[in-house]
């Protein structure tokens, strides 16, 4: 049984390349392409991992890992942040927002994998 | 990842670009206009950050670079610490224009001029306040990038490396003690200390304690406390950034140690390293294009191989990771099936090939001309008249309606895309005429065939050059006249009777009729005493090798006129149309067809043929009295019109059905407008009626036929021509009846 990840992004051409990149590896995907559609999908499925974006319309990535935190049938799906940001004050707002890790674009598909290897074994 | 996928993402990304360059250019007008939603601002981040996101991954460095910087600077205004007026918001939007004219090159090649980007860099570094130094960039950004993976492990090109590295020497081994006591805020954040020590059990061999002297009795455990501690003794070939690389995520979250025991790790501070990195920063991060660049992987290749032996850090442990990330395996076709249900319910649109539109279309092209050969027949054999067939006719033909309009509303797009490129069009002739323009446009949201938009845009272009070239006067000449210094130019559209118009209008001087009437007779286009209503006068410009620029002017004299502005909108069975008033302005309205596939045409008779004639150039149907025509030498005819003489064409010669000329008064003549704008009355024999009919390229289907410009099948199931005006016109004006289509219409 392969590992579902959620992907959230508001960029079709960064969805589709975690798609590509996560189903090379082997892993099961779903996608959403905001905060609040990530919420959705979780409302009727479940991920192993989720790995969101920032900054995107209606509910950043911020907003949507507090919500993921606060729900207690997801709160222990570890979210990797998926960001160009590189300064630390994003880090450690996602950080306390309850992210398990990040990665930072562009990112090339063995790191994706390793991430996510390190936050679900 | 392989060639197609990554063109296919290349072709995603570009397109997500071009939406995104839209979204930012009508974000940055709205913030221009006074707009202060702060969603705005947001957007216009989001689509910068976007666009230099993809193209990190795509490599496109210097998109990256000028998109950071731009970036940073809407990253000031969104934080509310620089204020987007006036100037500001001008930087911005000619940033923008430096930005699409990166993706555009980044897309199709060639270059931008450097001088733009450095000068477009300037003025935006100037607005952040950080002078940015655009070498620096890249680099600072992939210090970061490997800041987050030190090793280089993670780079694709060292898996086909490893097995060509000289495999001596040995690796050493070293020995590491590390102490690890999580803190609950590291559950919190949903790590999971048994998956950092499985991690930390892949880069050698390792025993591990758990300390459990902290774990409090039952009834005083606090299930989100935090109580274990390991000690963890490991043996392995990796540096010490390495270990502590796997506790990255949880730094800060636990309390950790790592000790070298036997005092002999690597130097991670070493030049060579330095160097490594260099090489590897240089090397694209993206698997494909390392892949699609095996120059650039050798490069790195040839890095390694001379750094390893004072660098045997991972290397060739890297080889050694059997079930590393690069899985070959692709998941079963059941899988995939499963994601792309997933995955479309997160999203509201789907992309469709055209052709498989264009195949639908054509198909329901078929199924509205049975429909209509059904009703006939029926009707002929005396059955529609029963209640219960004229029910299901009805039913079938409302049906069949609604569906070309469902295929149609496919192909429908708001005229949206063109209207947006034509802010930036304004700013270029606006700043190369020293003029000051403002652009106004309505009903974007309008729809038309997507065909019909492409071929819009260069029309639209010429003329909004020229209402702001021709049509707008000089700051100082308005002030003058007592109106704004600001120029107005507005493009709307609307959709009327069927039909898309738009209104290119603008506030400027109108029409000069006197020096148009004295360029129109000076290069013999009128004779020189000519009577002409101001409308005709109006019209001259659409003369052929009409132009009225003194001196050719880089902005509309691009040797193209307003004739082939109107010969391009007439192609589209398109109508443009003038009015002006001296001292208060112009206003062109173009006036297109939905739709290239539906046509609503007149259908006559000309020497027992069906032809259809495009009701778009019908201007009126009239019945000529005897006493109208005129001969005009030779054959040769022309009907009195109003005071006007008007070339008659007799159709039914001209195509070659017969070879002489028809009685016009027992015939019907149509009025129409040519190539020109020049009237010409078409003599048929007799009108059969008006009908939408589904228009049949003849060239795909037969061949090209002059005076022909497409054909239908009508509701008996005959194939009708349709006639192309404008050849016929132009036919009869070169003496007539060159080629002959009675073989075709037999």
């Amino acid at each position: 049984m392969s590992k579902t990840i959620l992907t959230v992004d508001d960029s079709r051409t960064m969805r589709e390349m975690l798609l590509l990149a996560l189903e090379d590896a082997g892993y099961h995907v779903l996608q959403a392409e905001d905060g609040i559609k990530g919420l959705e999908v979780l409302q009727d499925k479940r991920a192993d991992v989720i790995i969101t974006d920032i900054n995107m319309p209606r509910l950043d990535g911020f907003g949507f890992i507090e919500h993921v935190r606060r729900d207690t049938s997801h709160r222990a799906v570890p979210i990797l942040v998926l960001t160009t940001e590189s300064d630390a004050e994003k880090k450690s707002r996602a950080r306390s927002a309850g992210a398990t890790g990040w990665i930072v674009k562009p990112f090339h598909p063995v790191k994706l994998v390793d991430a996510i290897r390190r936050v679900s074994g | 990842m392989a060639g197609n996928e990554m063109d296919s993402l290349r072709q995603i990304f570009f397109q997500e670009c071009e939406e995104q360059l839209a979204e930012l250019e009508s974000g940055l007008l709205e913030i221009e206009g006074g707009g202060e939603d702060p969603e705005i601002v947001n957007a216009v981040f989001r689509a910068v950050h976007s666009i230099k996101g993809g193209a990190g991954a795509f490599a496109l460095d210097e998109l990256v670079r000028f998109a950071h910087v731009f970036e940073t600077v809407l990253d000031e205004v969104r934080k509310g610490r620089l204020d987007p007026a006036g100037a500001v918001v001008e930087v911005l939007l000619r940033s923008a224009d430096v930005l699409a004219d990166l993706v555009r090159v980044a897309r199709d090649g060639g270059s931008v001029d450097a001088e733009r980007i450095r000068t477009g860099t300037e003025e935006l570094a100037s607005l952040s306040g950080t002078p940015v130094a655009t070498g620096d960039l890249a680099e600072e950004d992939s210090v970061e990038d490997l800041g987050f993976t030190p090793v280089a492990v993670a780079f694709p090109t060292f898996d086909d490396i490893a097995a060509e590295l000289p495999t001596e020497p040995e690796p050493t081994v070293f020995e590491y003690t590390v102490t690890f006591k999580p803190h609950a805020s590291l559950y919190a954040s949903a790590n999971e200390p048994a998956v950092l020590l499985r991690e930390l059990g892949r880069l050698g061999e390792m025993t591990v304690s758990c300390d459990t002297s902290s774990v409090p009795a039952l009834s005083e455990i606090d299930p989100e406390g935090s109580y274990l501690a390991w000690m963890i003794e490991l043996k392995t070939t990796q540096s010490e950034d390495d270990v502590r690389a796997v506790f990255e995520f949880v730094d800060g979250d636990c309390d950790l140690t790592i000790t070298a025991n036997n005092g002999a790790a690597p130097p991670v501070e070493d030049a060579d390293f330095e160097a490594l990195l260099r090489s590897i920063r240089e090397a694209p991060v993206d698997v494909a294009a390392a892949a699609d660049e095996p120059a650039i992987a050798e490069a790195v290749i040839a890095d390694v191989s001379v750094t390893a032996p004072e660098f045997p850090v991972a290397v060739p442990d890297f080889a050694a990771k059997p079930d590393s990330a690069k899985s070959e395996s692709k998941p079963d076709k059941a899988e995939k099936g499963d994601k792309s249900a997933s995955g479309e319910a997160a999203q509201q649109t789907i992309r469709v090939d055209l052709d498989r539109v264009d195949r639908l279309m054509n198909l329901v092209g078929e199924l509205v001309i049975n429909q209509a050969m059904l009703s006939q027949r029926l009707g002929e054999a005396g059955l529609a008249r029963s209640a219960e067939f004229a029910t299901g006719l009805d039913e079938f033909e409302q049906l069949t309606r609604d569906i070309q309009e469902g295929v149609m509303a496919i192909r429908a797009q708001p005229v949206k895309s063109v209207f947006q490129r034509m802010p930036r069009l304004v700013r270029e002739v606006a700043a190369a005429t020293h003029k000051k323009v403002r652009l106004v446009t309505e009903g974007e949201g309008t729809e038309v065939d997507k065909t019909v938009i492409e071929r819009l845009a260069d029309p639209l272009t010429h003329m909004i050059r020229n209402a702001i070239d021709h049509g707008l006067e000089k700051p100082e000449d308005r002030i003058a006249a007592g109106k704004r210094e600001e120029g107005l130019v507005k493009l709307s559209a609307s959709h009327r009777s069927g039909r898309i118009v738009i209104d290119i209008a603008d506030d400027g001087a109108g029409i000069n009729r006197p020096r148009v009437r004295a360029i129109a007779e000076e290069k013999g286009l009128i004779p020189a005493n000519a009577q002409l209503t101001d409308d005709e006068v109006d019209n001259l410009i659409f003369l052929p090798g009409f132009s009225t620029a003194s001196t050719i002017s880089d902005i509309s004299g691009r040797g193209v006129g307003m004739d082939v502005v109107k010969r391009s909108i007439q192609a589209l069975g398109g109508r443009v149309s003038i009015t002006s008033r001296p001292g208060h302005g112009s206003t062109f309205t173009l006036s297109l067809p939905l739709t290239l596939a539906v046509l609503y045409g007149m259908v006559v008779t000309v020497a027992d043929q069906t032809l259809v004639v495009p009701l778009t150039s019908i201007i009126e149907t009239l019945k000529p009295k005897p006493g109208d025509i005129h001969g005009f030498g030779g054959e040769a005819r022309v009907i009195a019109l109003r005071n006007n003489f008007i070339p008659l064409v007799d159709v039914g010669r001209e195509l070659g059905y017969r070879n002489h000329s028809t009685d016009p008064g027992a015939g019907v003549a149509l009025l129409v407008e040519s190539d020109g704008g020049a009237q010409s009355a078409l003599l048929v024999d007799g009108i059969q009626g008006q009908r939408q009919v589904v228009i049949k390229s003849l060239e795909a289907n037969y061949g090209r036929v002059p005076g022909i410009a497409a054909a239908t099948i009508l509701g008996d199931g005959r194939v009708a021509l349709i006639v192309d005006v404008d050849a016929v016109v132009a036919g009869s004006r070169n003496g007539g009846n060159p080629e002959s289509v009675l073989a075709l219409a037999g």
